[in-house]
């Protein structure tokens, strides 16, 4: 985007990453080297931030291609492990998605559900190299005539196995209370009656797309860590919504921002990303997410350097607001204040707790800044995903 | 001094008998009563923390034993599968005791068994299937 500030050109950084000469800090360590020595040193100091977020994010899946059988098969229903692929794409291709769940599964008819087995399972057992077992159907035809096919795999036996996630790495997220007057069981966790508890879910300071909160470094072939191995942002992610509420400084105060991602499931480890089991919700896949940030001008090396203190997110009801679709911001909090253990709300101290892996998101960080430090450049966005005007009140 | 948190079936013969009062009057051991069930006639649990001495604590685990209630350990009861932990930190949100607890230093969640009285409702938060073992509530 033409209106992007850039003082230190991807070409230079590249080359100094190439080199091995970069200087590349995570976003945990930003902070410290913004507070000492200024924005404007850290900006000539430093050129890629590495950061890192590994929660439970919905809209996640794999397209899988089994290969073709002898004879040939046409798939119209594929299952693995009993668990429903889409099979509405290719002879032999589906889709698996994190929240389908098993065949059978007895879902919520005695609340609240276990949900101990979906999509998301079925691509932590591929990734694991664990026994996965293909039921696929079909109609037939003249050049596809087998109507069955029964096969257990692994991941090595499957042609190709990309992890396509439509929307991961939510910028900012709800922070959930439960004002009604029962225990719920929700995607943000079990929620105790009359605000019991409060749970978030952001690896705040450390979230990549809130180190670069207007995306201007952000897009269609960015560079990520996905799930263990090298991936890539292919797409602004659905929902993705630039024009959130911002306060003072430019910072995102709700969900706002998502990145469409896509990487070689037979390069993960399940180390970063794993299937999940929501208590009464159903199932998921938890993702971990790393992306450096190249430090183009010195409002990066800003953002980069702000810390939990600094960013915002609303706390919502989830007993009776969210489900009606009646969103109402009880209160905004600190992702500091909601890391100490307690939240002041309405003159109660609340405890607070979190649903992502702050302890994940900064391996990723890490583990990213040693890929960095190793060689891996910076991948130039080739489409910008859509941004939000931005005016610099520093 | 030592604390255990202890788990105890009272059969039906035997749950009218005061056998708590017995282990405060002859062993000297400080209790804390942490969660009771009592089904009439049927079936008394009820889970105590012990504080004692290691003999005391002997002493009173094997009175129990011959005078017939059924002791578990409550420490033993619920494991957590450090292979399968990511550290997210759902369960310490339903944790009755703080025996799940987030180090706010690093973030990570630390499980004290000691501090466990298997309730369970960690395996219904847990969204990795790490939290395994028998849990009261549900056995019932």
């Amino acid at each position: 985007m033409s209106s992007i500030e850039i003082k230190k050109s991807y070409e230079e950084i590249n080359d100094k990453i190439k080199k091995g000469t970069a200087v590349v800090v995570t976003a945990a360590e930003m902070p410290g080297i913004v507070k000492s020595e200024g924005v404007k040193k850290a900006f000539e100091k430093v050129d890629v931030v590495t950061t890192g977020t590994f929660g439970i994010m919905c809209s996640s899946g794999a397209f899988l291609n089994m290969g073709h059988t002898k004879p040939r098969i046409r798939t119209t229903k594929v299952l693995l492990n009993d668990v429903e692929a889409y099979a509405g794409i290719a002879a032999v291709d589906c889709y698996i998605g994190a929240t389908q769940v098993k065949e059978d599964d007895p879902l919520n008819k005695i609340h609240p559900g276990a949900f101990s087995y979906g999509g998301g399972h079925v691509i932590e057992d591929l990734i694991a190299g664990r026994h996965v077992k293909i039921k696929a159907k079909s109609y037939g035809t003249d050049c596809y005539p087998l109507k069955e096919y029964e096969k257990t795999i692994t991941i090595n036996d499957l042609r190709n196995a990309f992890l396509y996630n439509p929307r991961n790495s939510y910028q900012n997220y709800n922070t959930a209370v439960n004002c009604s007057k029962k225990m719920i069981y929700t995607y943000m966790g079990i929620l105790k009656p009359d605000m019991g508890n409060i749970t978030y879910s952001s690896a705040g300071q450390l979230s990549p797309l809130l180190n670069d909160p207007y995306y201007w470094t952000i897009g269609t072939g960015t560079k990520i860590f996905l799930g263990g191995a090298v991936g890539a942002v292919t797409w602004q992610g659905t929902q993705h919504s630039p024009g959130g509420k911002r306060d003072e400084n430019g910072m995102v105060m709700e969900g706002s921002g998502t990145i469409a991602v896509t990487g070689d499931m037979k390069e993960m480890n399940t180390e970063f990303i794993r299937g999940a089991s929501i208590t009464g919700y159903g199932c998921s896949l938890m993702v971990g997410i790393g992306i450096p940030i190249p430090i183009l001008n010195e409002d990066l090396a800003y953002f980069t350097g702000l810390t939990d203190s600094d960013i915002k997110t609303p706390i919502i009801d989830y007993g009776i607001d969210y489900p009606n679709g009646d969103v109402r911001v009880i209160k905004e909090v600190t992702f500091a204040e909601l890391k100490s253990g307690n939240v002041s709300l309405n003159g109660r101290s609340i405890p607070s707790s979190p649903l992502s892996s702050y302890p994940k998101a900064l391996k990723i960080a890490n583990t990213l800044k040693g890929w960095v430090e190793q060689g891996f450049t910076i991948g130039i966005p080739q489409i910008q995903i859509p941004g939000a005007p931005f005016s610099r009140n520093r | 001094m030592k604390s255990v948190n202890v788990l105890l079936i009272f059969r039906k013969e035997i749950m009218y008998k005061p056998i708590i009062y017995r282990i405060a009057k002859d062993f000297d051991i400080v209790f804390n009563v942490l969660e009771a069930k009592i089904f009439p006639k049927q079936e008394g649990r009820i889970i105590l923390g012990l504080t004692g001495s290691d003999m005391q604590l002997d002493e009173t685990l094997n009175y129990f034993k011959t005078e017939g209630v059924e002791v578990q350990i409550l420490a033993d009861m619920i494991k957590r599968d450090e292979q399968k932990c990511v550290h997210c930190g759902a369960c310490t949100a339903v944790c009755r005791v703080d025996a799940l607890y987030i180090n706010r230093e690093t973030m990570e969640v630390i499980f004290d068994a000691e501090k466990c009285v298997a309730c369970g409702l960690c395996r219904l938060a847990c969204p990795v299937n790490a939290m395994s073992g028998t849990a009261i509530d549900r056995e019932i």
